[in-house]
């Protein structure tokens, strides 16, 4: 039972170990991070809700190689999201510019926090408004 | 009164958002090439590598671009709808052929039939990339100064280029004169 256990478990990490790219695509390690973080930002067209880092469709692998290809001609990484959302519009940035059309999605975590925050607020004033006691039981919040 | 009124503000609030959230289309992304002009592209045919196919051909009226590959099932479905499009022949469709094999592509166009006035070859999906594709089928309308005015991502019906193409293709070769 534990073996099938730890053997179970085993293949539940070998998904996570699973590499879309076998070979890092640059050999200075400081070029393969930004190519890495580079990818990590923009988004697969054809599966929204992963990178392109991510994806193993072929359509972010041409996306990854135009990446790298951009990378080795000296383009800088404005150039390299500018011509990708020249295609694809801001979808493809995980990081949407903040600009008129996208500020519910930028203000969106700032409204539901003050709400939030404005309800919690409300409501624990109300009740410190009670009487401690209750008057179905009288035991209670007695001290 | 009050204890009421905070779940349900919360309940209308997330029901206005449910029903915008379904009834708005999340798999057509907007493209933002639409209005710029088409990109250039030349590459080699489809019909005879050995000949190229330059976007510069087909400047001057619009046209239409139709992106496919042989691995595409929904391009299977579309192909009867393109060949009724070609026997109409209101506006020329130009293919291209979007990270494919040469012998699928050819044998594809000889098995079911050619609409295309030419097929692009682009095996590498650069120039698919070029004009915002993320997948197949997806047809562009190019205009008479070589504006994109209408993208369609999916197969085209009869009905969808009834309504959607034709009325911008007579709208596309009037500006253009």
């Amino acid at each position: 039972m534990r073996a099938l256990l730890i053997i179970l478990a085993t293949l539940l990490c070998a998904q996570l170990a699973f590499a879309i790219d076998t070979a890092p695509a640059f050999d200075d390690p400081a070029q393969q991070a930004r190519y890495e973080r580079i990818i990590h930002q923009l988004r697969c067209l054809q599966c929204r809700s992963e990178s392109i880092a991510d994806s193993g469709v072929t359509l972010a692998a041409d996306l990854r190689r135009q990446v790298r290809d951009m990378m080795a001609a000296g383009k800088s990484d404005e150039e390299i999201y500018q011509h990708m959302v020249d295609r694809y519009g801001d979808y493809v940035l995980y990081k949407p510019p903040l600009v008129a059309r996208t500020l519910v999605l930028w203000g969106a975590p700032i409204l539901l926090l003050l709400g939030g925050g404005a309800i919690a607020a409300f409501v624990i004033a109300r009740k410190s408004h009670l009487p401690d006691t209750d008057p179905a039981d009288p035991g209670l919040g007695a001290s | 009164m009050l204890r009421f009124i905070i779940p349900i503000g919360l309940f209308v609030t997330l029901v206005v958002f449910l029903a915008i959230g379904l009834r708005r289309d999340k798999e057509t992304l907007p493209s933002p090439l639409i209005g710029k002009p088409a990109p250039q592209f030349e590459l080699p045919r489809v019909e005879d590598p050995s000949q190229k196919i330059s976007s510069r051909e087909f400047a001057g009226r619009p046209y239409v671009v139709n992106i496919w590959g042989s691995w595409c099932f929904a391009c299977r479905d579309e192909h009867p709808v393109l060949m009724e499009l070609a026997r109409r022949a209101e506006v020329p469709l130009v293919g291209l052929n979007w990270k494919d094999e040469l012998p699928a592509a050819q044998q594809w166009l000889k098995q079911y039939g050619n609409p295309y006035v030419a097929t692009a070859f682009d095996p590498q999906g650069d120039v698919g990339i070029d004009w915002g594709a993320y997948g197949a089928p997806e047809t562009y309308l190019v205009d008479a100064r070589g504006i994109i005015v209408f993208k369609y991502v999916s197969p085209v019906t009869i009905d969808v280029w009834e309504r959607e193409f034709l009325p911008r293709i007579r709208q596309a070769g009037v500006k253009g004169e």
